[in-house]
């Protein structure tokens, strides 16, 4: 069967065509993105859920703080407490911060420059929904593009995330300030994941990387088995 | 109101200036932090009230809790259907002197 993969679009995404494409490049047959407008009330018949990058709402005010109070984003909020896998990728993951559906928050760059480079991150933890197919320490090499990518929170908030193994990708040069070269973090259930680089841009040769491919593979993977389950790596 | 980075937040605007104003003369700054102002107008009964409302909407969407906190200040004691408020304002704000 195959899995069905909701992508969010909200007003003012542009990298959801990425994430379908990137899905159907790692996993043909097996999953496949779909486009979900962000008006959208349910989310029942996904197996996971992807708020892509880009710039919802204009990124006015915060970026995520107005495209958190879609409609959608109740049906997100409720997918994830049933323990629905939910990535947030760039934009989408300063969504799921202002929802309050992953801790901290992401505020402008270290050097106030908007950063579009390729930097390399090391796998944290393998628990998450988006690095079950990986080994825990695995580096990869990944594209950013954001200005508000540093990884903010206050010291008790850094420090459970690392006791309680919820870091999932890591900086190895930190490029924009992130507390503790946080690149991306889970919820305490790990299926909730939010990460600044796009995998999505690295899963073609073509675009200079396929690292992105171990990461769109474990989402596909808990897409189809669920969180938890044995991965192929 | 004024919405600003909490205390012991880093803030990656204010650093920048900080170091910017002494190239220009200006080395007598110091703890340069960066916020935003928000006016609003708002239709309520009494102060209290709409400073409440103001309230309410700092804490679910003008500031992230997380890292920011707010200020709100009276502007000007409006009563209902006092058309005068605008121009009260804009006393609160005057224009720049001319050059």
């Amino acid at each position: 069967m195959t899995a069905r993969i909701g992508v969010v679009v909200f007003p003012g995404s542009n990298c959801e065509h990425d994430v379908v494409k990137a899905i159907g490049l790692v996993a043909p047959g097996n999953a496949q993105g779909e486009l979900v407008w962000h008006g959208a009330r349910t989310l029942a018949g996904y197996d996971a859920v992807v708020l892509p990058g880009g710039f919802a709402y204009g990124d006015y005010l915060r970026p995520g703080a107005i495209a958190r109070f879609s409609p959608v984003m109740e049906a997100v909020a409720k997918y994830a407490a049933d323990g629905g896998p939910v990535v947030g990728i760039c934009n989408g993951f300063q969504v799921l911060t202002e929802a309050g559906l992953l801790p901290g928050a992401l505020q402008k760059n270290r050097g106030l420059r908007f950063l579009c480079t390729t930097v390399d991150v090391e796998v944290g933890t393998t628990r998450s929904a988006l690095t079950g197919a990986l080994e825990p320490g695995t580096r990869l090499r990944l594209p950013i593009n954001h200005f508000e990518g540093n990884y903010t929170a206050d010291a008790a908030t850094i420090a459970r995330l690392r006791d309680e193994d919820r870091v999932v990708l890591r900086y190895t040069n930190n490029p924009n300030g992130s507390l503790d070269d946080i690149a991306g973090v889970c919820n305490e259930e790990g299926n909730v994941v939010g990460l600044m680089p796009h995998p999505e841009r690295a899963c073609d040769a073509m675009t200079g990387s396929t690292d992105g491919t171990g990461l769109v593979r474990s989402l596909v993977q808990v897409a189809a088995h669920g969180l938890g389950q044995p991965v192929t790596p | 109101m004024e919405v600003r980075l909490r205390p012991g937040i880093a803030d990656p605007q204010g650093a920048t200036i900080e170091r910017a104003l002494p190239a220009l003369g200006f080395d007598t700054v110091e703890a340069v932090r960066v916020g935003k102002a928000f006016r609003l107008r708002v239709d309520a009964a009494d102060e209290e009230s709409a400073r409440r409302r103001v309230v309410e909407m700092a804490d679910r969407l003008l500031a992230n809790p997380v890292i920011e906190e707010s200020a709100i200040r009276a502007m000007t004691p409006v009563s209902p259907g006092d058309g005068t408020s605008a121009a009260r304002e804009d006393a609160d704000f005057p224009k720049p002197a001319a050059r």
